[in-house]
């Protein structure tokens, strides 16, 4: 309500446009759901659930398969809003932190859920899913789980989840002689990406685009493994410390040495052409990659790639850990009914749905451990998804650097400020990028922006 | 809306006039109207400025309350205003002149006769109707890509290295977009301007023996001044807006980041409802002191053209 009414004022702000629209779709989506709800329910008909998504392929899929779930449920219908990923975050959060009330169902990442939780706007799943044995809260991956839980309650399911690895060109290694180990220090990673990086070929794409999502994603990962980290574990920021600055000088240099050309433009989307086009030979990023460089209609590189943990210096793994997860808001009306929704969607029995009416290779990776056991779908994920069920396994939100961490989480840090102090950082090295501005000074003044988020946590 | 029906009876039988009744009515009738808008325009803008005194991170919604002017203080302290404002001028004021330079350019060549002068004129104009975020893209993706854009391909043929463009140089990425979508404006205009110009006095030049640039030089100029003025106001006004392409391309870096997109920033990313008002508030304050003195200057450049004719 708020953001709308100051950005109305200044209309010189067209993303105000985008959230009105987000505003729009959802009010639309709260007139048709919403409104109908009560006296639905009074007459014990039919029930109309809200689910706000984020547009993945995955959640697509979710929508076209939604009729199986209706014609189980015949008293419940599920409309589905789906938007942009930043559209969709500034809906809900409004959404949730207004008491709107428009949504039974949202899509949010692992990165809000412990927030939203904080914040009392999640309704707690624990008992409802634990109630149902064939669920099998159990058969969730873990890490996951952990990533959702505030204080033992679980606030949300995954709908899919993924890490991060090295994948590799193998055309390229063989030509050059290297056998890429399967768990690579960064140190051989960025000794390849030199001997290998030419003039036709970039030796490695990390992405460098501005933005707390963009960059900090792949570029946290590194600092923890470095053995640094945002904060310590209370809350004292740590940004110009040795191992922070050694780590980024580090990722900035092999970007500079052996890189894209552009750094400040190339973010996932970028480094995924460059990669499926044959002219990167590593790339270090989200596991979900995998699956578009393997599909042989819009990658010329499928079928020669190569997968292996993401590098680390001084910790077992340094794979991140990102999750869609489906959650339900306290203010639904609906509560009963967008349990059984949220149970469907992220059952075994939709992984199986999804691979007999969809394929195999579309079943949502990296939510249950039962998923990797279907032998359909080992066959048609084979060059991949062992390796991203290993590394999904194997990282710890709870402590991914070499310290103890006081959040669950791995790329980002679980607090409000984040996305904002990440941002600001992020587009800090751009300019460190372009040789404008040395290191030093953008992370000085980095520390002290993080101190003062630091300090609202304590 | 009680002064005209009150009045009414009183005058109705006095067979004063029943265009004034007529009159009243209408205007009784247009009060609904004028109400809406001055909700419409005014009531946000008062909100905003309550919202702008309120700490309030809509991700920590139990530590909302009253702060009083810390949201102005912290402004103001931040730094971030001020170089945002030093953008904004840089980015729109070398656009606009850019654009305007270019546009009479164009304008003066359009403006002759020659075969296939319509089609020239829409290929001209077409920029100027491609979305922004569509035209951001394009040039993004097809010109400044450091591997595959035409830019690079371009220097490879002068034998210059290529550039890196988005990393080494966003700002000149960002005017090269504006400059491209506004020179089509500025020319529309000023090509009205000089199919304005009255053909008489060119010829008498002609017979006085001018040529071509001096009669530019010291009559077309002249008369072209007022189309001047206001395609760098119009284009301006628009420019200051300018969000698309810092949001595809550039994300702010390298003193992109204008004060539409910084108040993007505030209000999306860092979620700082009361910062952002804050922001809001202070660009309009800000907007609205260059635009009266602005306003003024060429108000006066108005009259006094006014008089000397």
């Amino acid at each position: 309500m708020m953001l709308t009414t100051s950005s109305a004022r200044r209309k010189a702000v067209p993303a105000g446009l985008a959230a009105a629209l987000a505003l729009g779709l959802a009010a639309c989506a709260g007139a048709g759901g919403g409104g109908n709800n009560d006296a639905d329910a009074e007459e014990g008909g039919l029930v109309e659930l809200t689910l706000a998504t984020v547009n993945n392929p995955q959640m697509k899929d979710m929508e076209e398969l939604k009729s199986a779930f209706e014609e189980e449920h015949p008293d419940i219908q599920v409309n589905f809003v789906q938007m942009e990923e930043n559209d969709l975050r500034d809906a809900v959060t409004k959404d949730v932190a207004t008491d709107g009330g428009q949504y039974d169902i949202v899509t949010v990442g692992s990165y809000e859920v412990p927030i939203w939780a904080e914040n009392g706007w999640l309704t707690d799943l624990t008992a409802d899913l634990e109630a149902d044995p064939d669920y099998d809260v159990d058969d969730l991956f873990a890490p996951v789980q952990d990533a959702l839980t505030v204080d033992d309650s679980l606030y949300a399911v995954p709908f899919y989840g993924e890490s991060s690895m090295l994948m590799y060109n193998q055309e390229i290694m063989d030509e050059a002689g290297i056998t890429v180990p399967e768990h690579p220090t960064w140190q051989e990673v960025a000794d390849i990406a030199r001997s290998v990086d030419s003039d036709t070929v970039d030796g490695i794409c990390l992405r460098g685009k501005p933005g707390w999502g963009e960059l900090f994603a792949p570029l946290t990962t590194v600092v923890q493994t470095f053995g640094g980290s945002w904060y310590d574990d209370e809350w004292n920021a740590q940004v110009d410390s040795p191992e922070f600055t050694e780590a980024v000088q580090f990722y900035i240099d092999l970007v500079n040495d052996a890189g894209e050309s552009d750094p400040v433009s190339t973010g996932f989307t970028e480094c995924l052409n460059n990669v499926s086009q044959g002219r990167s030979a590593m790339w270090v990023d989200a596991t979900v990659a995998a699956g578009l460089l393997e599909d042989p209609e819009t990658s010329e590189v499928a079928g020669q790639m190569g997968y292996a943990h993401a590098p680390v210096v001084e910790t077992e793994e340094s794979g991140w850990l990102w999750s869609w997860n489906l959650a339900i808001p306290e203010t639904t009306q609906n509560r009963d009914a967008a349990l059984e929704f949220v149970k469907w969607a992220t059952s075994k029995e939709y992984h199986q749905l999804v691979g007999t009416e969809l394929g195999w290779s579309r079943v949502p990776p990296g939510a249950r451990n039962s998923t990797y056991e279907i032998p359909e779908y080992q066959e048609a994920a084979a060059a991949f998804a062992p390796i991203t069920q290993d590394i999904m396994l194997a990282v710890n939100p709870e402590q991914p650097g070499v310290a103890p961490q006081p959040w669950t989480g791995i790329q980002y840090v679980t607090i409000p400020e984040f996305q904002d102090l990440g941002n600001q950082v992020s587009q800090d090295l751009a300019e460190v990028f372009a040789g404008r501005s040395e290191l030093a000074p953008v992370l000085e003044r980095a520390q002290e922006l993080a101190q003062e988020a630091g300090d609202a946590q304590q | 809306m009680s002064a005209p029906t009150t009045t009414r009876p009183r005058r109705a039988p006095a067979g004063g006039s029943a265009k004034k009744h007529r009159l009243a009515v209408s205007r009784a009738l247009l009060w609904p109207a004028l109400a809406t808008s001055i909700i419409l325009t005014q009531v946000p803008f008062v909100m905003t400025i309550f919202y702008s005194l309120q700490s309030w991170n809509l991700l920590r919604p139990g530590e909302r309350g009253f702060t009083g002017l810390d949201n102005y203080v912290s402004v103001l302290r931040d730094g971030s205003f001020l170089s945002s404002l030093g953008s904004t001028v840089a980015v729109t004021g070398t656009s606009v002149v850019l654009s305007t330079l270019l546009g009479m350019l164009f304008a003066v060549l359009l403006d002759r006769n020659f075969v296939g002068r319509g089609v020239a004129r829409t290929l001209m104009i077409t920029p100027f109707l491609v979305m922004p975020a569509a035209a951001a893209l394009i040039w993004k993706w097809s010109i400044f890509d450091a591997a595959t854009g035409m830019a690079n391909w371009g220097l490879g043929l002068v034998g210059l290295p290529p550039v890196a463009w988005n990393t080494e140089l966003p700002i000149v990425t960002i005017i090269a977009v504006l400059t491209w979508q506004y020179t089509p404006f500025a020319m529309l205009i000023l090509l009205a301007g000089l199919q304005a110009q009255n053909k008489d006095v060119l010829e008498a030049a002609a017979v006085d023996g001018a040529g071509p640039i001096r009669t530019f030089g010291w009559i077309t100029l002249p008369h072209l001044r007022q189309y001047v003025e206001i395609a760098v106001l119009l284009a301006s006004i628009m420019l200051l807006q300018v969000f698309d392409p810092i949001a595809i391309m550039t994300r702010g870096t390298g003193g992109t980041k204008t004060l539409s997109y910084l108040l993007y920033e505030r209000a999306f990313v860092g979620l700082e409802v009361g910062e952002a008002a804050a922001y809001g508030v202070m660009t309009v304050l800000v907007t609205i002191v260059v635009a009266s003195v602005a306003l003024r200057t060429l108000f006066k450049v108005f009259s006094s053209e006014g008089i000397g004719r």
